[in-house]
Formats: structure tokens, sequence, C-alpha cells
């Protein structure tokens, strides 16, 4: 196995060739903040919360190579500046109200927005008009929360081979469909088993009958903050997110 | 039965196209030519016989501003809205034109016999204001035409029958140097290029220094070169070239001039790439905006084939075959972006890929693709023929070879100006009738504006580079609105992937709105100005990354422009109490004074 080393915030980090800046982070247990990356999938970088400097450029952690002598910028004022202006792009485009979220505590984008000293959403509000579809007999989509990430998108169709969830629309009208003609989960294949079901980073897809069973105060991102958490991360694919 | 109904014709295109669901977005095109909408049916039977997700064929049509799922009016009318279009009087005459068909742009009329609304500029400058109806370009709109329009459509009289001068595209010519003075017969560069042999053609393009004439200036010997070196994969082993003919940048017309004058010299030059490149095929993307160039250009590559100008045995050279085919657009300027073109080729949405790979690796269907603009395939061929040295005699050292130039906007004559690289926009000014400029806008609205302090810089790529947009400001137009307009273009054609473009754009947009609206005040610019930083850092692609070019470059150099509407200099909310009753006023019937707030 060839190896390499990169400098991230000065710090060496070893690499196999082939890993992005990302993997090779995850596996320093060095936290590179991410929303669409999950270790089980393939990388697409289109939330760009994972934005870097890598030897005076900024590219997407997630996508770009390793390489060896590499430069890599990533805890810096100017980076965290620029992460949360992306994280409250991504509250304002949606309807994000955390305190009624049954997601509060395990969601991704709040953890972030914790991480990174979100403090207001500063821009003004989109107020999408996203119906929600509660036709599945499992199975909640509540799509005022959707950040695009595309994951449910990938491990319905690389990991399922269903392909119930696709992008339609274009720009700021983007969003997520499910593979039906009515538009209604109902009238597709998923079900509780699929991996799709347990991989949204936030609080879209939601399984209906398990609400707070958990308190909200004594739950993932609630305990301990999601930049310490890098165990957790890089362990998804080994267990079905709950 | 409706299922009987909407086979009827989609089987043929089907069989046309092999089923093969790399031809979604042109099989979804021509459905929609049939049908006049893509029917919930059409996307069902399209989905089950190209063995492709609904969703998936759903996601495609949705991403394309030209393919409708909802039915649109029988008369689909688009209004250009580029600024040299606003600045010709495209919105008065789009009000005029929906108050004499009582319609509201967006919206179908109700019986269904029209719909209106504004499209990205249609690459007719210095024809317009132009339209678009179902997909028909028609030039020089002025009120009389209006009118007229508005009286053919209500007698439902079929476009075939409408006015043939409406539909006259004039290519206005004004500057010739070699390319477009030259006289060559079609086929001659590719038999120069077969007499040079392969290795011979690229070592006079590597002389020539030719760079891209799309804009990004790359040059093309090295993009040749290494797909030539790279290798094949899988089972359908062949190299690809690719004509961007997507060409939507705001102000740029110059391929339209090409592909309609020139369309030998292109195919010559695609040809010659292929026989560099160890091509087999090549394909044309052409906008479609400009499909109205499509039954021509298919006449030459009918013609060429009987003339042996492609197909088998390309001028008697055996071992060389190549062809061409043509692909349709269907209203996406990021598919200008060379991976979102591909991916659209593929009949996928027009989302720019992760790059590396690079297509000259791995491009359409992941094999080795040059993309290469209209222009610069028309460069090539003429080096064919003529030699590296004499191109690399002309422009600059850095910049070798010519330019054509769109000039538009408050001149005397639009049209199309070829200069050797290192013209100063002066001259181009000059030579156009730009009397009062106190701004030109260069390679469109992702390009750089130019105050008139600039005047002297020199259109190259060491200095000024540019696709080939020149939009020319007179001194009474007001330079936030040129930028306000490309605001709206920006979030309009942000394919919506990354977050920084799909919501930025659209912020920025909103804010410029806010500042149109006299309620902008000093801390809006600074949230734009802060977004800027955002979006050009952390943008998947080039649309993202200059989209908020034009209103940077105002605000440096026109900053008067943007104060001359800003309410107060601190801060003013964007929400208006007054303007948020309006609902109310219009539920309950009252405009008194009570039902106003403040006063």
């Amino acid at each position: 196995m060839t190896t390499g080393t990169m400098l991230i915030d000065g710090v060496p980090v070893s690499f196999e060739y082939g890993q992005t800046i990302m993997e090779a982070a995850m596996a320093a247990k060095i936290f590179i903040p991410h929303l669409c990356h999950h270790p089980e999938f393939t990388p697409q970088g289109s939330c760009k919360l994972c934005t870097v400097k890598a030897s005076g450029r900024y590219v997407s952690a997630c996508t770009m190579s390793a390489k060896d002598g590499m430069e890599v910028e990533n805890n810096t004022p100017d980076l965290n500046d620029k992460r949360r202006t992306l994280l409250q792009m991504l509250f304002v485009e949606g309807n994000h109200f955390c305190p009624s979220c049954e997601k509060s505590g395990n969601c991704m984008l709040q953890a972030l927005a914790y991480e990174l000293e979100m403090l207001s959403p500063r821009f003004e509000q989109f107020f999408p008009n996203r119906p929600v579809d509660a036709s599945h007999p499992d199975f909640l989509l509540d799509f005022n929360r959707c950040i695009l990430c595309e994951l449910c998108v990938r491990a319905s169709r690389d990991v399922d081979g269903k392909n119930v969830f696709a992008l339609a629309g274009r720009g700021i009208h983007k969003h997520l469909i499910v593979n039906a003609r009515s538009g209604q989960l109902a009238d597709t294949d998923f079900s509780l088993q699929d991996r799709a079901a347990h991989v949204c980073p936030v609080g879209v897809i939601l399984e209906k009958r398990k609400g707070f069973a958990v308190p909200i105060g004594q739950r993932q991102y609630d305990e301990t903050p999601i930049g310490q958490q890098m165990d957790e991360l890089a362990a998804r694919s080994a267990k079905a997110e709950e | 039965m409706d299922d009987f109904k909407h086979c009827a014709y989609l089987d043929p295109i089907l069989t046309r196209f092999e089923n093969r669901s790399d031809y979604l977005v042109q099989i979804l095109r021509e459905a929609q030519d049939c049908f006049g909408y893509l029917h919930q049916d059409a996307i069902d039977y399209l989905a089950t016989k190209l063995n492709l997700p609904r969703a998936r064929v759903e996601g495609a049509a949705s991403f394309y501003s030209f393919l409708h799922l909802q039915p649109p009016g029988r008369y689909r009318v688009l209004f250009s809205d580029n600024i040299t279009d606003r600045m010709l009087g495209n919105q008065a005459l789009m009000e005029r034109f929906c108050r004499n068909l009582w319609v509201e742009p967006g919206k179908p009329a109700e019986d269904g016999l029209v719909s209106v609304d504004f499209t990205s500029c249609t690459g007719m400058c210095d024809q317009g204001p132009a339209l678009l109806v179902n997909g028909h370009v028609l030039t020089r709109m002025s009120v009389e035409r209006v009118d007229r329009i508005s009286e053919l459509i209500r007698g439902k009289v079929a476009l075939t029958d409408w006015p043939h001068e409406y539909f006259v595209v004039a290519d206005n010519i004004r500057r010739r140097d070699v390319l477009l003075g030259g006289d060559w017969q079609a086929g001659e560069p590719i038999r120069a290029a077969l007499a040079r042999g392969a290795d011979g053609v690229l070592a006079e393009m590597k002389l020539s220094n030719l760079r891209g004439r799309g804009g990004a200036g790359f040059t093309t010997a090295v993009k040749w070169e290494s797909a030539r070196l790279a290798p094949c994969q899988g089972e359908r082993a062949e190299r690809y070239i690719v004509c961007n003919a997507d060409e939507g940048e705001p102000g740029t017309f110059k391929d339209r001039v090409l592909l309609n004058s020139y369309a030998d010299l292109l195919f010559d030059g695609m040809t010659v790439a292929g026989f560099a490149v160890g091509a087999t095929k090549g394909l044309v993307y052409l906008r479609g905006e400009y499909r109205y160039l499509l039954p021509k250009l298919l006449a030459n590559l009918e013609r060429r084939r009987i003339d042996g100008l492609l197909g088998t045995t390309v001028c008697g050279q055996v071992g060389f075959d190549f062809d061409i085919e043509i692909h349709l657009g269907a209203g996406a300027y990021v598919c200008g972006e060379e991976t979102a073109l591909i991916e659209s080729l593929e009949g996928k949405r027009g989302v720019p890929r992760v790059r590396p790979p690079f297509p000259v690796t791995r491009g359409y269907l992941g094999q080795p693709t040059v993309v290469n603009n209209v222009e610069t395939l028309c460069k090539a061929a003429t080096i064919a023929l003529n030699g590296g040295a004499w191109f690399a005699g002309l422009g600059t050292k850095q910049s070798t070879g010519t330019k054509l130039i769109s000039v538009s906007g408050d001149v005397e004559v639009p049209g199309i100006y070829e200069y050797p690289f290192g013209v100063s926009v002066d001259r181009v000014l000059n030579d156009c009738g730009a009397g009062n400029a106190q701004a030109v806008q260069i390679s469109g609205a992702s390009g750089v504006c130019l105050a008139v302090h600039e005047f002297g810089r020199r259109i190259a790529f060491e200095d000024v580079p540019t696709a080939g947009a020149f939009m020319v400001f007179g001194a009474h137009r007001d330079m936030f609105e040129v930028a306000r307009n490309f605001s709206h273009f920006f979030a309009h054609e942000s394919c919506g992937f990354c977050t920084p473009c799909r919501v930025g754009t659209a912020l920025v947009a909103k804010l410029m709105d806010k500042v149109a609206s006299g309620s902008g005040s000093q801390y809006d610019i600074n949230e734009i100005v802060s977004l800027q930083r955002v979006m050009q850092a952390a943008s998947h692609c080039g649309l993202g990354q200059a989209a908020c070019n034009p209103v940077m470059d105002t605000l440096q150099k026109f900053r008067p422009a943007y104060e001359r509407h800003l309410r107060a200099l601190d801060f003013e909310p964007s929400f208006d109490l007054d303007e948020s009753l309006a609902t109310s006023r219009q539920l309950t019937g009252r405009d008194d004074s009570g039902a106003h707030f403040g006063q």
C-alpha cells in the first residue's frame, strides 16, 4: 500500500493513495464539517460545507484526492465564516423550526449550526411551499427540511437498487421527488428495511409512531458536539442509523 | 386509451433513437414537439421503454426550461430578456402583448391558447428585441409586430403562415479578417490534414498556439493530444469530438453566424480534430434557441456524406471513418460548461461533473472526449489548411489568431466584427459607432465590465479575455439595472447542484430587487459582497464562481448608480408592513386610508 503525508492545519496526516482529503482526515480523527458526505456512499461534493483550502485553492475535501506534501487549511476563521454562511443559506432556503422538529438533537444541520456558532439565519427567508407527504404507512416525508444532500437518492439507487428518490427542477426550485406518478411515497416500493430510510441527516424521512422516543436534550448531538464525534461519523457505514 | 395515443407518436421516436436512454433529452424534446408538452402517460411510457426510473425521466424533463410537464399555451411565446433586449424595450412590448391577449406572464391563458414568459438571452442581441414562439425565433420586435402577432395568435394562424420576414435572422457581419474573409472549398482543410498526417496536424496545432474561443482559453493542441493519448474504456471504445454550440453567454452570437454561414468550415474542423485525435464520431450540441438552424445543418451533413466528406473512408483515406450528429439543447445555460454539456448529451440533468477526471480522459459515455467551441474548430480547420506558423503570425504572442466579437447595445452598427487579438476596446467602439459609451460588458454576464478609463485595454487572453460578447452601454443607462438583469439571469440558470450557487444566486437577485425597489441600504450592499466571497470560493463550477462578477464590477466602477437607489445608508428591513397587507386589501375590496399602515 503506497502512502503519502499531507498537512492539515499544520498537523501531519498520512493517507493511502486514492483517498480523499475527507477520508484521510476522518481516519486521523480530524473534523471537517460536512452534510452530503457519508463514508458509505460515493462522494458528490454538493453541500460545500467541507470546503477547505488545499495548496492555496478552495476545494471540496470530500471529492479532492489527497496529495503528498499538500498543505490543507481546515479550521480557520475564513473557512468557518464561509461554512457558517452556507449553513445560513440552507436554513433560509427550507423551512427549519428546530424546537418542533422530531430530528432536533439528532440533526446534522442543527449540530453544525451549533458547532460553527451560527447565531441567526441572517438572510431573508424563502418560505418555500413544500407539502408534507404522509401517504406511506410507515414513513412521513417532510420536504420542508430537505437540504438536497442526495443521500437518500444515492442510498436507494446504489444500495437498495430501487431509485425511490430523485431530484427535479433547477436552481432554487430544485426539489426532491419520489418515483411515482402520483408523487406519493405510498405508491413506491419504499420500505422500512431500505438503507435510504435511515440515511437522512436532517428531518425529512421520519419513521411514523417513533416520535420523541428519546427526549430532546438527551440525543446524539445534545450530549456531545458533532465536532467531537469523529468515531461515530466514521462508523456510520457499520450500523444503520436509527 | 391514453396509452395507445401516446405510444403512437412515441414509438417512432424511440425506434429512431434505438431505445437508448442516453438520448433521453432528445427523445423528450421530440415527444414534446409531437404532443405540445410531456404528458404524464408519455413519461410513464418512456420510463418503461427506456428502462429508467420514472423519477429520473421526470427529473431530467424538469431541468430544462424548454421542456414542459404541464400544458403551456398552444402558442408558447418567450420574450428574450437579455439586458440588450431590455434596452430595446422588450418589457413594454411584453406588457402590450399580454394586454392584447389578456394573459399574465408565466400563466397559460384559461383557454389554453397562449402562454407568455421571459427567457434568457436568445443570441439575437444585434437584432432584438427577440421572441421565441414554439421554439422558433422572431427578431426585431416592434409595437406593430407585437400587435400583428397578437392578431395572428387570436386568429389561430399556423406559425408557418406568419409573415416570413419576422423569422429572418441576419448575419450582420461588419468586419472580416482571415476567418470570415477566407474562401475555402468544403473538405479542403480535411485533405490538407490528411496530407500532413495526424502527427503533422498536431504539430501545426502546437505551432499555432490556438487557444479555446469559448472563454477559458485552454490550449487546443494540449486537449487534442491528451485525448489522443488517453485509453478508451470498455466495449464501446471510441473517442469523441464534441462541438460546443450552446452559445448561451448573454450578448454572444458569433457561433450563430458561423453555424449559419460557415458550417462547412466547422464540420471540416471537427473532422480534422477527429483525424488528429483518432475519433470516429463528432457531436454538435446546438442550443435550443438555434433550432431554426437545424434543417440547414442536417442538409449540410447529408451533402457531406454524399460528397465523401463524412462517413467511412473520409476523402478516400482508408481507415479514417468519421460522422457527425447534432443534439439540440433544451434551454439551460449551464450546459455550456463542458461537463454539464456531456451530461446533457448523455440524456441527464445538465449538472457539471466533479473534475478531475477531465473529459479528455473520461468524457462522453466515459470515453476520451474533446470539447471545443464552434469558433475554435473553425480556426483549427484554417490551421490544417494554412499551417500553424501562419496562424501564430496573427494576433499577439500569447493570443494568436483572430477573434470574432459580437457587438450589441448602444452602438450604430451592431453585429459581428473579426479582429486580430490585441485590438483595443477603443478601436472596436470607434468601428461600431458607439458615441457616448460609459461602459462595455465584455465576455457576457460572467465577464468583465469596463469603464471609460479602461477603454485603452486590449482584447487578448493576457489583458481582457473574452468569449466574444461586447455589450455597449451609453451614458444614459443605469448600470445598476444592468447588473440586476445579470443577477436574475444567474439565479434563473443556476443548476442548483451546490449550495453556494443555488441559494447564493437567488439571494443576490433578491437583494438587488430590494435595492431596486428603493428599500435597500448599505447593509444590503455589504451582504452582496459577503455572498460573493462565498460563492466565488465554494461554488462547484464557473457559473456560481462568476455569478457576482457584474455586480462587483459595477459596484466598484459605478457606485453612484447604486447609491441613487439606496434609501438609508445603514439598514432597512426587507419586510414591508403595508405591502404585507396587500392581500387582505384585495380580499376585502378595501383600499381606503384605514386599510393602509402609517398613512
